[in-house]
């Protein structure tokens, strides 16, 4: 079969990160910016260089209508050739790179920017008033908010439930994701939780938040903005930062009860992701899982066939993911550990491994990443597998 | 007792025969005309034949626990006093899954498989809400 012209076409060229977490100096558009001057640092490239901007707003931006169009406002950005406003959930920041690289394969663009920013955590009060400390996912909808249905931690505990129901999935499993994660998160000085070494005893130890969930099954809620910036593969060798090529990618979208599916998107999306990429699930290096919360990365290691449907519980159990680990999972500590930028956490933890930015968590082989997305109750996903190596 | 009261179910026009069949203390779900699926809460249209045409049909009340979650952060200060409490999805005998709590049960009792029966709860001179309890053998 011939390789697909996509194939290495496009590269990662600059990566922004702005202070994360509990961090209230801007606001939602403020924090976008931030990343984007980021990015173009790390790229060594110019704000007249972008004609591509794509951008998945975060809670915070509800009330900012044509959110790319105010961004690009903002940062004076002009003769944009590409603009959207994208919104898949955990899902949006692999699709956009993905929309990104075809743009660039099209003609449309040449240098396109991915940006996410939230801020769904208010300022502490002065009295330390418990009820500020709310995130915006504690909404309710219309009339769940008389059964005291708030959250999408409850969401997700409804479908976590099942999967514990029909598989076996215990506890015990769920903290085995939460720990191995603990473990690189110590490894990463960028990590939130970087100082709090996690046991198996901790964890069952953690409040309850909406049971099966602890309070360390859950990820952590952050302000700030992440950015990437995606170029043509020719462009990208003469940058400042070592490219990070786009082998593969796809999106898998399954509709319906996740209740009753029990399944990520991926079971859609790696098929064609692995196809492009020309590579199988052993070629991979580097394993970058959207954790909202621990429960996903279970069901997403099961996805991707990294073990049999059902047996994510224990294959995160045999603790085979951690620092020295037969797989390395979510290597900055993911978003249960370090921070929470939706879908743009495990992209950004990829590239750093890539480009051997690692540290003191850099895994020793490092050709070759897969990265995923999910949004909403499982119900959007995407998937991109990211080399150094041009092809 | 909260000093804050619990918040009321946010009527909608679509949803207004679920709560005033609720008053009537009886339990309704909608139906779709085109093909007879049971659905809840209301919607528009129907997700398997597309058709916007539907009723709204008595069902008996009875099923059993499909998930379950208890919560326990207390999310709007009405609940404070009440957590732990179980949020269930119970699966009608009739087929419709519906969001509700259990009462009746201790926290730690509560299971996927569960028989539920219905039980309704006034809240309001105006309001009434739909719960479930551990199905009682038939007298």
């Amino acid at each position: 079969m011939p390789a697909d012209p996509l194939r290495g076409a496009a590269a990662i060229v600059g990566l922004g990160i702005t202070p994360q977490g509990k961090v209230f100096h801007t606001g939602a558009l403020g924090f976008a910016v931030d990343a984007v001057k980021l990015a173009l640092d790390d790229a060594g490239l110019a704000r007249e260089d972008i004609d591509g901007l794509l951008l998945n707003p975060g809670l915070a931006w509800a009330d900012l209508g044509m959110g790319s169009f105010q961004l690009q406002q903002a940062m004076g950005l002009r003769n944009l050739r590409l603009s959207a406003t994208m919104n898949l959930g955990g899902a949006t920041a692999c699709a956009m790179i993905q929309h990104a690289s075809q743009a660039i394969a099209a003609g449309l663009a040449t240098t396109v920017v991915c940006v996410f920013s939230d801020m769904p955590l208010k300022p502490p009060a002065p009295k330390g008033d418990r009820a500020s400390a709310a995130s915006a996912y504690g909404f309710a909808r219309g009339w769940e908010q008389a059964y005291g249905f708030f959250g999408v931690n409850a969401m997700y505990a409804l479908v976590a439930r099942r999967h514990m129901h029909r598989y076996g999935t215990s506890q015990d499993h769920l903290g085995a994701v939460a720990v191995g994660q603990r473990r690189w998160a110590t490894l990463n000085p960028a990590a939130q939780l970087r100082d709090q070494p996690l046991t198996l005893d901790d964890y069952h130890r953690s409040r309850w938040i909406v049971e099966p969930f602890h309070l360390f099954d859950c990820c952590l809620v952050s302000n700030g903005g992440l950015a990437v910036i995606v170029t043509g593969a020719e462009r990208a060798r003469n940058l400042r930062r070592p490219p990070v090529y786009l082998w593969g990618m796809g999106q898998g979208h399954l509709g319906g009860d996740p209740a009753d599916t029990l399944t990520s998107g991926a079971v859609l999306a790696r098929e064609p992701a692995f196809r492009m990429a020309e590579i199988t699930l052993r070629d991979v290096d580097v394993v970058e899982l959207y954790d909202c919360y621990t429960f996903t990365v279970i069901v997403t290691l099961e996805d991707y066939g990294f073990c049999a449907k059902g047996e994510g519980g224990p294959f995160a159990a045999e603790q085979v993911t951690g620092p020295g680990g037969r797989v390395a999972v979510n290597t900055g500590g993911g978003q249960l550990a370090s921070f929470y930028m939706w879908g743009m956490t495990p992209v950004s933890e990829a590239v750093i491994q890539l480009r051997g930015d690692g540290g003191a968590r850099q895994v020793p082989r490092h050709d070759v990443a897969l990265v995923s997305g999910n949004g909403g109750i499982l119900s959007t996903h995407s998937t991109l597998i990211l080399s150094r190596l041009p092809s | 007792m909260s000093a804050v009261p619990k918040p009321l179910p946010q009527i909608t026009p679509e949803m207004a025969p679920f709560w005033e069949a609720a008053r009537r203390h009886e339990l309704m779900v909608q139906r779709c005309r085109g093909c007879g699926t049971r659905r809840f809460p209301a919607r528009e249209l129907c997700s398997r034949c597309l058709s916007r045409d539907a009723g709204w049909e008595r069902v008996s009340g009875h099923g059993q626990v499909f998930s379950f979650a208890i919560m326990h952060q207390v999310y709007h200060p009405a609940f404070a006093d009440a957590v732990p409490y179980a949020i269930v999805v119970v699966e009608l005998e009739e087929g419709a899954r519906v969001l509700s709590n259990l009462v009746d049960c201790p926290t730690a009792d509560v299971a996927i498989g569960l028989p539920v029966e219905v039980v309704f709860e006034d809240v309001a001179p105006d309001v009434t809400l739909p719960k479930f309890r551990p199905r009682r053998a038939a007298a």
